[in-house]
């Protein structure tokens, strides 16, 4: 096997100079009048319904250097190595058995509040006695169904790829764990004052400035390999066609969900490893396309109809009385 | 001048007795409270007001399963999936009275925007107890604007439609306190509120369907549909006819004293009326239902025992209760048709509890062990319905809903 480096793409990130920004909707250096006129028009956006700037879809397009990771699920050991890598590195809160302890393979783990990544062991059909590991983390969506569900846009596909979550926003309606196709986002049920929505955030700190996430640094397996998610794709595809009974002939994540920017290949039928097989290929969001497009319909059409029907009873009513009274004048007379 | 203020005094205490404790003193007051109902009440309210009070201290791991794969439990399947249909009666009633002219409905047009203001209350209400951080309710008006998000359109229109729903019963509130001049001043609004009701209800009952959308690998794929935006507003239709009437009755059958006469002799033969109107609105939904499973082609499915439970739905909780209110409406019986809206209702409930709980994650193992609520977040749900139920009545037992303020009659 040829060695895969890690990574592959540069160690800067230059394609972008004016990159200082990277989020969508910055709101910092708002003043008041500017808040009051944004608040004013979305307001009226949220009554009536003037969706089309707010989309989603249209921001990817425009970032095709965004970055993602393959994970080869044949190379993997089971190892943990990433579990307690991304643990040190975002400082989350030290489980209660050790990273090296295989027990917790008893059962199929996932994301928590404690945790951005887990793996899980699954039993291997070709091969009984090397189990398959897989490391379940968030996919990163090129258009992510969490953003989508937020009513407070709280989460932010960066140009990077990395698809980020800001807890001073959120409410906590847990919508975006219900949007989820990959059941990822967890949330801190624990926290009566400040529960907040927990997933992994590709080491958005560490990849903006040049690093590569911490799971696939400490990966002693070569399993993940960060880079562009373009040259991911070609990286796949070379895998699979160089080594065609390694691999099925799969990326997952290529178009799943409307494409992930974390995917995956493996040596067996993707389904037999719990991955969700039975989500739309297009992104999530189109499905309610259709209806938030009705939404400024109603607003104009509604008021009209109804109007006319009030108009027309009016207009009854109005003779009726009319009739009554000359009715009555008339045995007056 | 002294006395002058005894006077007032006076009044003030015979305002009181009058207003707040419907002209009783207060031993006589305290006495009519002990009964079955609320015995019953104050034991749940008993259990219920201290869970509620350890989920906010505690936070919501003590009051849900906690779980990361279901977010949503039966708080929010009742108090707002099935809690905003039924609460459609504001919309319907006012609809049908001031656009379309059914003039007989007067006597019901407030006990519906009644029943519909309080039942929006209560599903913000629920959602606060559900939601993490509810002092940070009103971010999506403020803080960020998810616009491409379904439920950040609901979270608008069921506050925008809660002050609409306000502004239109405030015309009771206001011959309550005998207020004049506002009250002319409020029942100019009411054709334009009525008219902003249509188009806010329109679009936020169907959007709560849509919510579902965004769930196409969750969601089972016989609830799951294209349709489901016009399932939930078609279906909000005949459950807001069929909670009028489920309303009327339990008002008119427990709270005699507080019913006007037009209410009372009216009541039977509106029935008849609503359940006519329920009955187009409940076959147009099978219909789209219908419509609905051929679109998907989901036939195959139905020999599943998800099938067989979307059978049970279809059959037993929309048609049954469609052949009810059709047979008590040919037959012209009052009875028939409220056991018939009763059990539509029961429907509703069904359906929303099976989009938002049952066949929600169907395809996660051990699904149905993990949909049983704890006994905290049912005493939860119990506890907000009991206040519900008894905030419904003081007002019906105080205020002019389903009878009218001597003075203020032919408004
Ligand atoms: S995997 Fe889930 S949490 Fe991650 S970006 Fe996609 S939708 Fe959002
Ligand atoms: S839980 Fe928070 S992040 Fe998720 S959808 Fe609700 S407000 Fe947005
Ligand atoms: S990319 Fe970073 S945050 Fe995500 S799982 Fe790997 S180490 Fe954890």
């Amino acid at each position: 096997m040829a060695k895969i480096p890690k990574r592959l793409a540069p160690k800067k990130y230059i394609e972008n100079k004016d990159s200082e920004t990277p989020e969508r909707e910055g709101t910092k250096g708002f003043n008041r009048r500017d808040f009051l006129k944004t608040a004013a028009v979305v307001g009226g956006s949220a009554l009536i319904g003037s969706y089309a700037t707010a989309s989603a879809s249209k921001d990817l397009s425009g970032w095709p250097d965004r970055y993602g990771c393959l994970t080869d699920l044949t190379k993997c050991v089971g190892c943990r190595s990433c579990e307690k890598a991304c643990n040190e590195v975002n400082n989350l809160p030290k489980p209660e058995t050790s990273f090296d302890d295989g027990s917790v393979f008893k059962e199929k783990r996932r994301p928590t509040a404690k945790a951005y990544t887990v793996v899980n062991r699954y039993k291997n059909p070709k091969d009984e006695g090397t189990p398959i590991y897989r490391k379940v983390q968030c996919n990163h969506c090129n258009e992510p169904a969490c953003a989508s569900a937020c009513p407070i846009h709280a989460y932010t596909k960066t140009k990077e790829g990395a698809v980020l979550y800001d807890p001073e926003k959120c409410f906590g309606c847990r919508y975006c764990m219900i949007a989820c196709p990959f059941y990822v986002p967890a949330y801190d049920y624990e926290s009566a004052l400040e529960p907040k929505i927990v997933k992994c955030v590709m080491c958005y700190d560490r990849i903006k400035t040049g690093g590569i996430p911490a799971c696939a640094e400490a990966c002693p397996a070569g399993t993940i390999t960060f880079g562009k998610r373009k040259d991911l794709i070609k990286l796949a595809r070379k895998k699979i066609a160089e080594t065609p009974d390694r691999y099925i002939d799969h990326i997952y994540g290529e178009h799943e969900a409307g494409g992930t920017s974390w995917m995956y290949i493996s040596g067996v039928p993707f389904e037999q490893l719990d991955f969700p097989t039975n989500i739309p290929n297009r992104p999530i969001i189109e499905e309610t396309k259709g209806f938030l497009g009705a939404v400024p319909v109603v607003f104009t059409v509604w008021p009209a109809l109804f109007g006319m029907c009030y108009a027309a009873l009016r207009h009854r009513e109005t003779m009726e009385e009319d009739k009554d009274q000359n009715s009555k004048k008339g045995v007056e007379k | 001048m002294n006395h002058n203020g005894t006077l007032s005094k006076d009044d003030f205490r015979s305002w009181f007795m009058d207003k707040l404790l419907m002209g009783m003193s207060w031993p006589e007051y305290a006495g009519k409270l002990l009964t079955p109902f609320n015995i019953v009440a104050a034991i749940i309210l008993s259990i219920g007001i201290p869970v509620i009070a350890v989920r906010f201290i505690y936070g919501l791991a003590t009051a849900t399963h906690a779980s990361n794969e279901y977010p949503w439990g039966i708080t929010l399947g009742w108090g707002l999936f099935a809690g905003v249909p039924l609460s459609a009666t504001g919309f319907i009633m006012g609809t049908a009275y001031y656009i379309f002219g059914f003039k007989k409905f007067k006597p019901l047009v407030r006990l519906g925007i009644l029943t519909g203001f309080l039942g929006y209350l209560f599903a913000v209400i629920y959602l606060l107890t559900d939601i993490g951080r509810p002092w940070r309710i009103y971010y999506p008006m403020i803080i960020g604007f998810g616009t491409a998000s379904v439920l950040f359109l609901v979270a608008w229109h069921v506050a925008t439609y809660l002050t609409v729903q306000f502004l239109e019963f405030s015309e009771a509130i206001l011959e309550w306190i005998k207020s004049r001049r506002v009250y002319k001043w409020a029942t100019m609004m009411v054709i334009g509120m009525t008219i902003a009701g249509i188009i806010l209800s329109t679009l936020h009952q169907s959007a709560l369907g849509a919510m579902f959308l965004l769930t196409p690998g969750k969601l089972h794929p016989l609830w799951f549909s294209s349709y489901i935006p016009h399932l939930f507003l078609s279906s909000s239709i005949y459950a807001a006819l069929a909670m009028v009437i489920v309303v009327s009755t339990l008002a008119a059958r427990f709270l005699r004293s507080a019913a006007g006469h037009t209410f009372l002799e009216s009541l039977d033969s509106l029935t008849v009326g609503l359940g006519k109107g329920a009955c187009v609105g409940i076959y147009v939904y099978f219909a789209l239902k219908l419509v609905a499973l051929a679109h998907d082609n989901n036939w195959y499915l139905l020999n599943t025992p998800y099938g067989k439970w979307f059978l049970l739905e279809m059959l037993g909780f929309v048609l049954l209760p469609a052949l009810v209110l059709t047979y008590g409406v040919k037959k012209y019986s009052a009875g028939i048709v409220r056991f018939g809206a009763f059990y539509a209702v029961a429907g509703i409930i069904v359906n929303r509890i099976n989009v938002s709980v049952i066949a929600f994650n169907w395809n996660l193992p051990d699904h149905l062990h993990h949909i049983i609520p704890p006994w905290q977040e049912v005493s939860i749900v119990m506890t907000l319905a009991t206040i519900h139920i008894l905030i419904f009545r003081w007002i019906l037992n105080r205020m002019p809903v389903i009878r009218e303020e001597p003075g203020y009659e032919g408004h």
